[in-house]
């Protein structure tokens, strides 16, 4: 038979050496050498701090009662492990990135790092885990208790009250030795995690052993185990599906969402890729812890006296067959669960209460005049962790003496485990909603926890009697039938547990739900919203602080109170660095502050080291006018560039018009060439006849005077000429240049005919006759007269001049078209060959060159005249002879009839 | 916000790392399914088990059944953290 004295020595043997595993992991880590602390084998072995000693020797006892339902509290654990790569990668993503501290700092974070969020999940959480720990305590005590009741009166530790007290006062300062070396809870606890892997492997080791011994020992074999177990009590299937599937769910919620699990799963993660080994070891490891469980239940129901408490056949199965040292390493197992647990729980529900309770109320205490903060944080938040950690414990044990340590804690597990599972919808709602409000995540874990307080809490108080009558339970709250805790809205008949999870959880869904659709987030909740959600995105940083009023000094007084003088300058000193100061405190520029709010908020969680940097910089982090400034000046950056691209095509037009000019411009320089060679070979010909006929009259002696006078004649008419072609030159330029001032008058077609004709007939030696409609032609009209008359004399001289008829006949006809008035001048020649037809407006254009007898300019004059007068002047092909066709503007023609 | 444009097609490594995605997010489902299966097997109350008709499951077999399907759950975890070991950070996100 065990001793008890041994067994005490054993359990003080195996503290030790976990203080001292603690204690070199810690060193080791501190000193850069402790690689493998950091093994994705040690993570996984971590995370079995989920198999309490409830699980470990619970178990079995569930086993014995309900068969193999107890498989249900590790398959939801399964299945989110087996999902990891959908759902966990993308809390540790977050948790990471976000630098938080627990589960109570995570939710804060998502909503708009409030802290009343962060404050009513501590409180769940205290209320939740406080009876958890209390069953620890209570299964470390009844392990005592089984081998004192073998060998009574050794010592005080048969005394209940004593060994859990003893085992909570160890625990406490294991926690606060190793939970709290550091004041940031985002650094990594490698002694505390060293230890509890240590301890996973030790429980692991216990269970299989006793289950081997069972299976092979006792039962001789897989197969007479199984025989053995068909013909057992729990021979049959026969398992709830509604128990079935709610307790599947309430594990699964619950792995994320307790504290502990949060503790160790997000804020101790290591590296992401540890998941990829821990999502499938760790199903293997709960698989394993499972997999006896059934034959240590039937084989125990068998040997065991009746009456045993099945609770402990892990234990008691061993010390009855006599093998002391399995029943010692079964003891192990145990206290390996219990410890662990209660270890990191504390450490857990600690930082989450200095974190999101202590601290903002010491904050408001210090709230002075000046904004800065005074005191040692430091000190406050490392004081506020240790109490909490041994008001954790307090609040653990004293819950155990008052429960009675009865038959009443072992329920408790699945009640706990509802009202952590509250948790459940902010916390998915945050990762994938981006329209979860802070009011939604408040007011569907409110509700959640009143339902669950109502239909889980008051049933269990009722036989204790202490503040509700039997009644209210059975009819309702006065009378009211429907609001029984029991059968709410009159549905009755479901399990209890059942019951409890479907009212609380659905209706906490909902609330969280349609509050989240009607109100209206915060920036700052939309900002971190878009943060959680978007993870893998890598969003862009918002725009946090705005430091122009924040003071360096007062951030630099504050971070070396939180962080400790020398990480808070090594902080300092590299963000300088990176903005290229040196020997000087850095500028608090937006990003500085962004940092130092992170650095600070694993120290202190989100919510408070949002605040205590607001009470230096001021004001709120993302106000709407920050946003809405961010916008502008996007919107300006916009607006300049589209001014740029709208200059930028200005100019390609302009140039466009330039090069279009410029072709223009040489296009008329070269006509500008041409047309002075022209002029100067028109010139040079009446001069050559001129200086020859001048030269003949000076040097040539006796010249007749017929002679004189013929060759004089002849100078005169050259000069003539000249004077002519010069006159016309002056006419065009005059015309072209636009400067001409037109003389308006208002006269009647006819008259301007009769003047036309008889000027061009005056001197002719060449007979024409022109034929008139001189009815048709008694039209008033308003226009330049004496230009008018000019064109139609250059008309008339034209057809003198060309017509090659034998009898030349000119007939002018005036006929109304539309708005316009034509004057028709048609001869009988044989008119302008067609190639030419486009060239008789141009500038010295001679239809042919023997007949020459003007300069070319007179049709170019006529066109000129009659684009000032609105009018114009074309050929018209197809006839016999030439025909002009002059036409006029008929609005004028009207306006003067 | 700038959104990264996925291209419509990928090449075929890429096609089939997303195939291998949507297999692991559907394996929480698989299991469930496969656990909850034994919730429709007949118990001792079913009133074709009282006539007879049909046998209860022994609880040996429903253990052989629940820690297979844990086992291949595991094998099959185990192989998709294989297949996923050099994938990039940002693959698949949500």
């Amino acid at each position: 038979m065990a001793s008890l004295n041994l067994l005490v020595a054993v359990a003080l043997v195996y503290v030790a050496i976990l203080f001292a595993v603690a204690f070199t992991a810690d060193r080791l880590a501190a000193t850069g050498h402790g690689g493998w602390l950091r093994s994705p084998l040690v993570y996984t072995l971590s995370l079995s701090i989920y198999c309490t000693a409830w699980t470990f020797y619970g178990a079995v006892g569930y086993a014995a009662r309900s068969g193999l339902e107890y498989v249900t509290i590790y398959l939801g654990p399964t299945l989110v492990m087996i999902g990891w790569w959908w759902g966990l990668r993308k809390l540790v993503r977050v948790g990471r990135s976000q630098r938080v501290t627990s589960i109570a700092d995570l939710l804060s974070s998502r909503y708009g790092k409030s802290n009343a969020l962060a404050a009513c999940v501590t409180i769940l959480a205290v209320i939740g885990v406080t009876p958890y720990i209390a069953l620890q305590l209570q299964s470390i005590t009844l392990s005592f208790s089984i081998f004192a009741a073998v060998e009574p009166g050794q010592n005080g530790l048969d005394n209940p009250g004593t060994s859990a007290f003893v085992v909570a006062v160890g625990l406490a300062v294991f926690a606060i030795l190793f939970g709290t070396r550091n004041l940031d809870a985002n650094e990594r606890h490698h002694g505390v995690v060293t230890a509890i892997a240590l301890e996973a492997v030790v429980k692991l080791i216990a269970l299989l052993a006793v289950g081997i011994f069972v299976v092979w020992g006792l039962s001789g074999g897989v197969q007479a185990t199984m025989a053995r177990i068909n013909a057992s009590d729990l021979g049959t299937w026969d398992m709830d599906p509604g128990r079935w599937a709610a307790i599947t769910f309430l594990s699964a919620a619950v792995f994320v969402c307790l504290p502990r699990m949060f503790q160790v799963m997000i804020v101790e993660n290591d590296e992401e890729s540890h998941l990829r080994t821990a999502a499938w070891a760790f199903p293997l490891y709960l698989m394993l812890m499972s997999l006896f469980v059934v034959p240590i239940a039937v084989v125990g129901l068998d040997l065991l006296p009746a009456g045993s408490n099945p609770d402990l056949f892990v234990l008691s199965l061993p010390l009855q067959e006599g093998r002391d040292s399995l029943a010692v390493l079964a003891f192990l197992g145990g206290f390996s669960s219990a410890t662990s647990m209660v270890i990191v729980a504390a450490m857990a529900l600690s930082t989450m209460m200095s974190n999101h309770i202590v601290m903002p109320i010491w904050l408001w205490f210090q709230r002075g005049p000046g904004a800065t903060v005074s005191g040692d944080v430091r000190y406050v938040v490392l004081l506020a962790r240790r109490i909490a950690i041994a008001a954790t414990m307090a609040l653990g044990y004293f819950y155990y003496r008052l429960s009675g340590g009865g038959t009443a804690l072992a329920s408790i597990g699945l009640i706990a485990f509802t009202g952590i599972a509250q948790m459940l919808p902010a916390l998915v709602g945050g990762l994938f909603w981006r329209g979860a409000t802070r009011l939604g995540a408040l007011s569907g874990l409110t509700v959640g926890t009143v339902l669950w307080l109502y239909t889980m809490m008051l049933p269990g108080l009722d036989s204790a009697d202490w503040i509700i009558s039997n009644r209210m339970i059975s009819d309702g709250p006065f009378g009211i039938g429907w609001l029984r805790p029991n059968a709410l809205f009159g549905i009755s008949g479901l399990d209890p547990i059942v019951h409890a999870v479907f009212w609380s959880l659905s209706v906490n869904f909902l609330v969280f739900f349609v509050v989240s659709l009607v109100t209206f987030p915060g920036p700052m909740e939309r900002v971190q919203g878009a943060q959680f959600v978007n993870v893998f995105d890598h969003t862009p940083e918002p725009r946090g602080w705005s430091g122009s009023v924040a003071q360096s000094e007062d951030l630099m007084i504050m971070s070396q109170r939180i962080l400790g003088a020398r990480d808070a300058r090594a902080l300092f000193d590299a963000a300088a660095a990176e903005q290229g100061i040196a020997d000087r405190l850095p500028e608090p520029t937006p990003d500085f502050l962004q940092v130092l709010e992170r650095k600070l908020s694993g120290s202190v969680g989100a919510a408070t080291a949002h605040a205590m940097l607001g009470q230096i910089v001021g004001g709120a982090a993302v106000s709407v006018e920050d946003l809405m400034a961010v916008a502008s000046e996007s919107a300006q950056i916009l607006e300049y560039s589209n001014r740029l691209e709208a200059q930028s095509t200005e100019l390609a037009r302009t140039a466009a018009q330039l090069r279009v000019a410029n072709e223009k411009l040489t296009q008329i320089s070269l006509q500008k060439d041409a047309f002075l060679s022209q002029v100067s070979h028109e010139l040079r010909t009446p001069m050559t006849s001129i200086r020859a006929f001048s030269e003949i009259l000076r040097d040539t002696g006796g010249l007749s005077e017929e002679e004189k006078t013929r060759y004089s004649g002849i100078i005169h008419n050259e000069a003539l000429r000249l004077t002519r072609l010069l006159d016309d030159l002056l006419d065009l330029s005059v015309l072209e240049s636009g400067q001409i001032s037109l003389n308006l008058s208002d006269g009647s077609l006819r008259s301007v005919l009769d003047h036309a004709v008889s000027t061009a007939m005056a001197g002719s030696d060449r007979p024409l006759d022109i034929r008139r409609d001189r009815g048709a032609e008694a039209v008033a009209i308003r226009s330049d007269l004496d230009r008018l008359a000019q064109v139609f004399i250059n008309l008339i001289t034209n057809a003198q001049k060309y017509c090659d008829a034998q009898h030349p006949v000119l007939r002018i006809a005036v006929s109304h078209a539309d708005e316009t008035l034509q004057v028709d001048f048609r001869d009988n020649g044989t008119g302008i060959p067609p190639h030419s037809q486009d060239m008789v407006f141009e500038k010295f254009a001679r239809v042919s060159v023997e007949k020459a007898g003007g300069a070319g300019l007179g049709l170019a004059i006529c066109r000129e005249i009659l684009e000032r007068l609105g009018g114009s002047i074309e050929y018209v092909a197809g006839y016999d002879g030439a025909v002009f066709r002059v036409t006029l503007p008929a609005a004028r023609a009207l306006a003067a009839q | 916000m700038t959104r990264r444009r996925s291209p419509v097609f990928l090449e075929r490594q890429n096609y089939r790392r997303r195939r291998w995605m949507e297999a692991a997010r559907l394996m929480p489902l698989l299991g469930a399914v496969l656990f909850a299966l034994p919730l429709m097997w007949p118990r001792p109350d079913d009133p074709d088990v009282v006539a007879g008709a049909v046998a209860t499951v022994p609880t040996s077999s429903a253990m052989a059944y629940i820690f297979g399907v844990w086992a291949v759950l595991v094998g099959a975890a185990i192989l998709f953290g294989w297949l996923s070991r050099g994938w990039a950070d940002t693959d698949g996100a949500g």
